[in-house]
């Protein structure tokens, strides 16, 4: 049984129709950035996006990249602080194009970032039309500081799994938590469930 | 970037707030007892959760401002748009219960073997003091002689948070202020947006090895951050922890 607090009220009056946002979410018009180190900038000449640990693994450099079929997705975003974003409007390569460039049979991924940033995501949350590897934002390039060049982009689970400054997945038979998993955050992160963290 | 295992379950506990503090006109510390504490680290939060009569809910993160080893504390600053900040800042009393759970986070936290020897640099942006004070205390508590600098960024007097506290520091830390929207009479401090010149006054030089702790509004969190990294501090010993969301905390 929760105490309650006499005096405190919701401030602000729901105008999102019921179901648009997941449990303990606050809608907000901004855009939030948290990262845990310094934003890194790596020259489009110097980045590529791999796929590693498939039977046949895959590399595209930048232009290669920008040469793949894109798609643009409205969607809405949730992150673990607790600020959703609706609506939000993005370009960029589905994970199905990516994914069937590889021939593979591992179960899970580990998103690797450059800065160091990892995030572990089953295969079947990235297939089917669920996740993209993201490089513009809003009609523009994506920002640096909202992961820019490219990020990955999975909006049914917490925004943390949508690693930034993403540079390949690496195909793994096993399960094992990435950078924020390790610190505690939940192995799947699924915001209709509140999966925030561990054992939650 | 080895991390500790915290996989227990974070189990929601009622608290009981010991005791309020005002630090300036519109941040309080509230000091809470916690009947199942498992301790926490320097710079780790948590989260509070708030049930309202008509069983409305809502729940806010906030950085833990005292160190392990102390009882809970957390300081909020009051946003004028705020849901959660405003009630906390001004309509909680001492003996009321509010939920809690956590420690929640294991990379912005300071102990001395993840430094060493080596100096650390604290930057922080307003209310980004608070995780770092947590740090400067249980530096204190410890008995730890690692020299520290931390600069801090308010934009006036009146607004600088712990300044006490933070001026009896003395014995290995020093603090420097820079106010950027209204000074004192009589400053002889910064007076204006941390840049370039300013991170490069304050820094530890590099080969000293420093750790650096950021916490901040995104916009003083990026520039620093980048101007540590010009600066040649390798992007791994800069950590990183930002707020300025609408609404949060």
């Amino acid at each position: 049984m929760s105490p309650i607090s006499r005096g405190f009220h919701r401030r602000h009056e729901e105008a999102e129709p019921a179901g648009r946002v997941p449990p303990g979410q606050y809608v907000t018009p901004d855009f939030p950035v948290l990262s845990a180190g310094p934003t890194p900038h790596t020259p489009l000449a110097n980045w590529t996006f791999s796929i590693e640990g498939g039977q046949s693994p895959a590399s595209w450099t930048w232009r290669e990249f920008q040469a793949l079929p894109a798609e643009t997705v409205t969607v809405d975003i949730h992150c673990v602080t607790r600020w959703s974003k609706l609506d939000t409007t993005w370009t960029g390569v589905s994970l199905d194009v990516l994914l069937g460039a590889v021939s593979y049979d591992a179960p899970y991924v580990l998103a690797f970032c450059d800065g160091g940033y990892t995030t572990n995501l089953p295969v079947a949350d990235l297939t089917g039309g669920k996740a993209w590897v993201a490089y513009s934002y809003d009609g523009s390039p994506l920002p640096p500081e909202h992961g820019g060049p490219a990020r990955l982009l999975v909006p049914h689970l917490y925004f943390w799994k949508s690693a930034k400054w993403v540079r390949g997945l690496r195909l793994r038979d096993v399960d094992a938590p990435g950078f924020w998993e390790m610190y505690g955050y939940h192995m799947y992160g699924d915001p209709w469930r509140e999966q925030r963290y561990a054992g939650d | 970037m080895a991390g500790t295992a915290v996989r227990g379950r974070l189990t929601w506990q009622t608290a009981t707030v010991h005791s309020l503090v005002d630090e300036t006109a519109s941040v309080r510390t509230i000091s809470l007892s916690v009947p199942d504490w498992a301790g926490h680290r320097a710079g780790q939060h948590l989260d509070i959760r708030l049930t309202a009569e008509d069983g409305y809910r809502a729940e806010r993160s906030y950085s833990i401002a005292s160190a392990p080893g102390e009882p809970v504390a957390i300081t909020v600053e009051r946003l004028d748009d705020g849901e959660v900040s405003p009630y906390l800042t001004e309509e909680l009393r001492a003996g009321d219960e509010i939920e809690l759970r956590g420690p929640i986070g294991g990379y912005f936290v300071w102990e001395p073997a993840l430094s060493g020897p080596a100096p650390l640099l604290l930057l922080a942006g307003g209310s980004g003091v608070v995780p770092l004070r947590a740090m400067l205390r249980y530096r204190s508590r410890v008995g730890s002689s690692v020299p520290v600098r931390l600069l801090y960024s308010a934009r006036s007097w009146s607004e600088v948070i712990y300044r006490a506290e933070l001026a009896r520091l003395g014995d290995g830390v020093q603090v420097i202020y820079t106010l950027t929207r209204e000074q004192p009479p009589g400053w002889t401090g910064y007076a204006r947006r941390a840049d370039q010149a300013m991170i490069a006054e304050v820094a530890w030089p590099v080969p000293q090895a420093p750790l650096a702790y950021v916490c901040g509004p995104t916009n003083f969190v990026e520039a620093v951050a980048a101007d540590l990294v010009a600066l040649g501090y390798p992007a791994q010993q800069v950590r990183t922890e930002r707020f300025g969301a609408t609404g949060t905390p």
